[in-house]
């Protein structure tokens, strides 16, 4: 299956718009059907921009974290040594032996050091995959992580691991930034589509999310999203670095009302957004060939 | 001394607009950005730097080839597929795969495992036009951006001390994960910025329920309210329903973007028109000692 991930630096760049237009006009421009994976976890909306979809499937994502058999535990200490994230208290006169859920990075460090078999490992709940579609037909899939839990990047773990799609692509919306959920989310991509708007806060966090790009060596290139607002700075910026502009949207008011309902039907129907849809799937068919 | 964050859920709804147009408003605050991962208030700020700090990030596995004796039982154990045989079949670890929490030096028969501390996360202390900023420099691909945010709100509260400043205006990170929940838990009020979209409402609704978690007073602004109208009435009539108080609803107009062109706060931009007026409706709000009790006295009940 190829991967092809819509990442930005910034927030509110129009990732989801073009994300969910992809799905949307697959069958038309690539030739197939494709598979929306919504990765933004925290936020997870693409499922709004579709209508009357079903829920066919909702699984949990759970996190192993160890508990203390107290009976076994001799106190040695060496799963408090072992624990990198400082989620183990250990006070042996209190008869006191924790592990906290929200600091447990659930990496198995303490279990591998326990020489009285005292752990035991629980499943506890952090998030859900919803997959949703229409006449059993799938067309999205979304993270969705518990909120209050800090386990963003573990939910999108489980995603890959064990949720992915037959397709034979998938269209994978990144959450926003440069941090360890969005590079967990990039790592594997055949191709990435950068979306960008050309404001100083869009260009300083394009610059940051190439950063990371090239570090990790995958292809891309960006689609400027709302031209016409801002200034040329983006544009001398990625001439300068010999990135490859996809495509340019320019910004348009009928195509910001028609996002505000969220509806992919009205915003891919729009000539403008067309066009550019048609040569977004163009490119990423010349790029992954 | 009162401490506000400004978050939204949704990224791009306003956030660093906002903040920034409430630091030229309020009389020298202490600024924190805590939004790390893509930190651009100082686009608007322009901080001068005065002290420099460096924030551990997380440890990271190296493997001593030497005494490396190829048994895979770390490659076998690593719960994040962190290591991994490389093209001339020499093992290797994956840098922004490793979670750092050295279970493969516990397991490595060979000690042929070391786990070495990252130092280039970067904390900074500024002056501004404004006031002192708190501001940090993260690494891509880091994890640890919830304990930074925790390090920069308490040296803000510092400096908060040192200059005798009323208040502390931190501009938070999108999303609800763990910065969000670093830059809310103990501030004394939340102004979220909701765009009017349907993304930005049920964005929104899942930031509030964090908020309301650690049971602060929440306040609301609307941004892009004439983007779609139908919607911005459905957000009002909640917000009524729930007594959060609505103290601005910005328009979508072109100048916002203008303005961050120029390295401007909106209200240093367009100091008289309306949506400056609105702007200051917040910081009013924001000024009165009873909006803090109030909405006190409502959570506790």
């Amino acid at each position: 299956m190829k991967r092809i991930v819509v990442a930005s630096g910034k927030g509110g760049t129009g990732k989801t718009t073009i994300s969910a237009g992809l799905q949307y006009t697959a069958p038309q421009y690539y030739g197939k059907p494709a598979t929306l994976m919504d990765f933004d976890v925290e936020e997870p909306n693409d499922h709004l921009f579709f209508n009357n979809l079903d829920l066919l499937k909702s699984s949990a994502v759970t996190l192993p974290v160890p508990v203390i058999n107290k009976e076994k535990c001799t106190y040695c200490g060496k799963c408090k040594e072992a624990c990198a994230f400082n989620a183990i208290t250990l006070i042996p006169k209190a008869g006191i032996a924790e592990i906290s859920t929200d600091l447990c990075h659930s990496c198995g460090a303490c279990l591998v050091v326990c020489k009285d078999d005292a752990l035991d490992e629980l499943f506890h709940p952090i998030g859900e995959v919803n997959t949703f579609g229409k006449d059993q037909t799938i067309i999205l899939k979304e993270g969705r992580l518990e909120v209050g839990l800090p386990h963003q990047t573990a939910v999108i773990r489980d995603m890959k691991k064990r949720h992915l799609p037959d397709t034979d692509l998938a269209i994978f919306d990144a959450p926003p930034g440069t941090s360890c959920p969005v590079v967990t989310t990039l790592e594997d991509a055949d191709y990435v589509i950068v979306v960008a708007e050309p404001s100083p806060f869009g260009l300083n966090d394009l610059k940051l999310l190439v950063e990371v790009i090239k570090d990790i060596k995958l292809p891309f290139g960006v689609v400027i999203n709302k031209a016409g607002t801002g200034n040329n700075d983006m544009e001398d910026y990625l001439k300068k670095e010999k990135i490859e502009i996809v495509s340019k949207i320019p910004f348009n008011r009928e195509i910001a009302e028609a996002y505000s309902n969220a509806s992919i039907q009205e915003i891919a129907a729009h000539k403008e957004m067309d066009k550019h849809l048609k040569h977004i799937w163009n490119h990423i068919k010349k790029k992954t060939a | 001394m009162r401490e506000i964050t400004v978050i939204s859920g949704k990224g791009g709804a306003g956030k660093t607009t906002i903040t920034g147009a409430l630091t030229s408003l309020l009389n020298k605050p202490v600024i924190t950005d805590c939004d790390v991962d893509a930190a651009d208030l100082y686009l608007l700020l322009q901080p001068e730097v005065q002290e420099t700090h460096t924030f551990p990030g997380g440890a990271k596995a190296i493997i001593n080839q030497q005494l490396c004796v190829n048994c895979r039982k770390c490659i076998n154990h690593c719960r994040f597929d962190a290591l991994h045989y490389n093209e001339d079949g020499v093992l290797a670890v994956n840098d922004y795969k490793c979670e750092g929490c050295g279970l493969c030096k516990n397991i490595c028969p060979a000690n042929a495992i070391e786990m070495v501390q990252e130092f280039s996360n970067r904390w900074y202390v500024s002056i501004t036009r404004y006031g002192s900023m708190i501001h940090a420099h993260m690494k891509p691909g880091e994890e640890n951006s919830g304990k930074l945010v925790t390090k920069l709100r308490d040296a803000a509260r510092k400096k908060a001390d040192e200059n005798q400043a009323s208040f502390i205006i931190n501009d938070g990170p999108p999303g609800i994960g763990c910065a969000a929940i670093a830059s809310v838990t103990g501030t004394d009020m939340v102004v979220m910025v909701i765009e009017a979209s349907k993304s930005g409402f049920h964005d929104f609704k899942r930031a509030q329920t964090l908020v309301d978690s650690f049971k602060t007073p929440i306040v609301a602004v609307i941004n892009k309210h004439d983007i779609n109208k139908t919607l911005t009435a459905e957000i009002e009539k909640y917000l009524g329903e729930l007594n959060i108080p609505l103290l601005a609803k910005i328009p979508f107009d072109k100048n916002l973007v203008d303005a961050t062109t120029q390295a401007l706060t909106y209200p240093e931009y367009q100091p008289d028109d309306a949506i400056t007026e609105s702007l200051k409706n917040i910081v009013t709000y924001l000024q009165k000692p009873e909006n803090y009790e109030k909405k006190q006295a409502q959570s506790a009940s």
